[in-house]
């Protein structure tokens, strides 16, 4: 169960303010929490708990909900062997949250990526540009308010639309 | 005082020995390599977005044009994740077969990581040799699956269709034949002065970087970092083959060489061993509400060819939920994350790409060593831009 993960309990003990929501699903916990304390839950996550590999950073939109991004930390203890997933809530009117490239350097690139794809700003971010779309894009293609074929072309009426 | 002055040079998009479409814009101290900003995203065709808007049949051949050098591991880490939101059990021998194509690929992709990286040293020999080897694999993928890269071959629930008469033969032909062909790449290259010069002491990263930075995978193991997910985190039945899992001391491209030549050695263990475990039975689940119909019922039935049109035109409803499911991918640990809204489309699919992250620690193991020694960095990480640009 949820409860009995080991972060979870170090969680609840320390960070309990900040904690939103915990979920198991299909042996995946995922932990929501509030966008301030970020970058000192990662912290404590690392240093204390041993989630030394930081797999991935990602986003997922809920278009029409409030708060409308998720900000997806995906990790990893290499000595224990386990996963955890820490989901930050990030609304759309403060479209930000600040960057934990100071805690593992993997953040660069992943966080570069979730700005350019879904338009999420991360405060203090060494280099934040744009990455896998050219510099001048304009929109921010994950999005779901984004169309598929582009921003200045008539929808596919075919199977896909 | 002398003045210092730096110079940049661009490498790429167009250049051989950037594997892809990579461009590296390179600030040089004299031959000194002082800075590398790399521009990635030439190939970027929006997967993730193309995903949102197919069902879950349909997003699996995008799957294979990512990491077109590991088709069937691109394939197998998201049938993995989909199976493991719906919560099915895969038949056995479904299982085997799926172990025995991801090793075959794990040995087609080291192949070519082997012969481009010896190319770009100048070893030219080991690439037409390994490239000789590789094409045995592809002309077993041609047979299995039909095509030679974009294989397309898994389902969810199993294998689209049964491996062919003759595959264990083919297959055993694999396992008594290659160990003799990686003596022959080791006997011209690991005691090869030329090699040996090139690649003991470059691109060293500490076990420490590289797990900050996030690299995975061979490179990870060849800066000593004991871990594989096909041991420590197993899945598709990993968990009954033995096998060691390599690593380096030095932390550089020599060992990260050594690394990835065990590997395909213990590759060919795994298998052996798989061949032996391949029973005859089913290779589909039973779940007609997410697997295809066999082709006789399609062919000879009117409640058969319903069944297939529902699934071909509406795919499957999948519970509400998210998982992640990461797979050893020859390049690094591949990751699939898929939110589910409860409908037939993925609500959200993010792949994490291992070429992407472990390229993201260029600078880190480039800076300070010269200008020619930064392709072979770039091969040592074997990267493919298919997968980072996605």
């Amino acid at each position: 169960m949820a409860e009995n993960n080991r972060a979870v309990v170090k969680l609840r003990e320390r960070f309990a303010a900040d904690i939103v929501d915990i979920k198991e699903f299909r042996g995946e916990v995922t932990v929501t929490v509030k966008k301030e304390n970020i970058v000192a839950i990662c912290d404590y996550l690392k240093t204390a708990l041993a989630f030394n590999m930081l797999t991935d950073v990602t986003a997922v939109d809920y278009l029409g909900q409030e708060p409308r991004f998720l900000v997806v930390y995906n990790m990893y203890s290499i000595p224990n062997k386990d996963r955890l997933r820490i989901k930050a809530q990030v609304g759309e009117s403060s479209c930000s949250i600040d960057t934990v490239s100071k805690v593992w350097s993997t953040a660069d690139w992943l966080e570069r990526e979730v700005f350019d794809l879904f338009g999420i700003t991360f405060n203090n971010h060494p280099d934040l540009r744009r990455i896998l779309m050219t510099e001048d894009w304009v929109g921010h293609p994950l999005r779901k308010d984004y169309p598929l074929q582009g921003p200045d072309r008539e929808p596919y009426k075919g199977r896909l639309s | 005082m002398a003045q210092k002055e730096t110079m940049t040079v661009n490498m790429g998009p167009q250049h051989p020995s950037t594997h892809g479409v990579l461009r590296l814009v390179i600030e040089l101290d004299g031959e000194i390599i002082d800075k590398i900003t790399p521009h990635i995203g030439y190939l970027h065709r929006g997967i993730e977005k193309l995903s949102e808007h197919r069902t879950y049949h349909q997003v699996l051949p995008l799957t294979d044009r990512m990491d077109y050098l590991a088709p069937m591991h691109n394939n197998l880490g998201y049938v993995l994740a989909v199976e493991k939101l719906l919560g099915v059990e895969v038949p056995e021998r479904a299982k085997t077969v799926r172990v025995i194509t991801a090793e075959l690929t794990r040995l087609k992709s080291h192949l070519v990581w082997l012969a481009c990286h010896a190319l770009d040293i100048g070893a030219m020999t080991v690439f037409i040799y390994a490239f000789r080897e590789r094409e045995k694999i592809m002309q077993l993928y041609e047979k299995i699956s039909g095509a030679r890269m974009t294989s397309n071959y898994y389902r969810v629930g199993g294998l689209s269709r049964d491996v062919y008469d003759g595959f264990e033969r083919d297959v055993q032909e694999i396992v008594d034949t290659f160990p003799g062909h990686f003596d022959t790449y080791e006997g011209l290259l690991t005691k090869n002065t030329i090699w040996l010069q090139r690649t003991i002491g470059n691109g060293v990263i500490s076990a420490e970087d590289a797990i900050d930075a996030g690299i995975t995978g061979p490179a990870l193991r060849g800066s000593g970092v004991d871990w594989d997910l096909r041991r420590d985190n197993p899945y598709s039945g990993y968990e009954k083959y033995s096998f060691k899992v390599p690593v380096g001391e030095k932390c550089d491209t020599f060992d990260r060489y050594k690394v990835r030549l065990v590997e395909m050695r213990e590759a060919v263990k795994i298998i052996a061993q798989a061949l032996k475990d391949l029973k005859p039975g089913p290779v589909l689940a039973d779940l007609p509400q997410v697997c295809y119909p066999p082709k006789e019922n399609v062919y000879n039935s009117i409640e058969g060819l319903i069944h297939h049109f529902k699934i071909a035109s509406e795919g499957f409803a999948v519970p509400e939920g998210e998982v992640y499911q990461g797979v050893e991918n020859p390049k690094g640990e591949l990751g699939y994350y898929i939110v589910s809204d409860g409908g037939n489309k993925p609500y959200r699919m993010r792949v994490r790409p291992p070429s992407f992250v472990n390229l993201s620690a260029i600078e880190k193991m480039a800076k300070g060593a010269m200008i020619a020694d930064l392709v072979a960095v770039i091969g040592t990480l074997d990267i493919v831009l298919g997968e980072i640009d996605r």
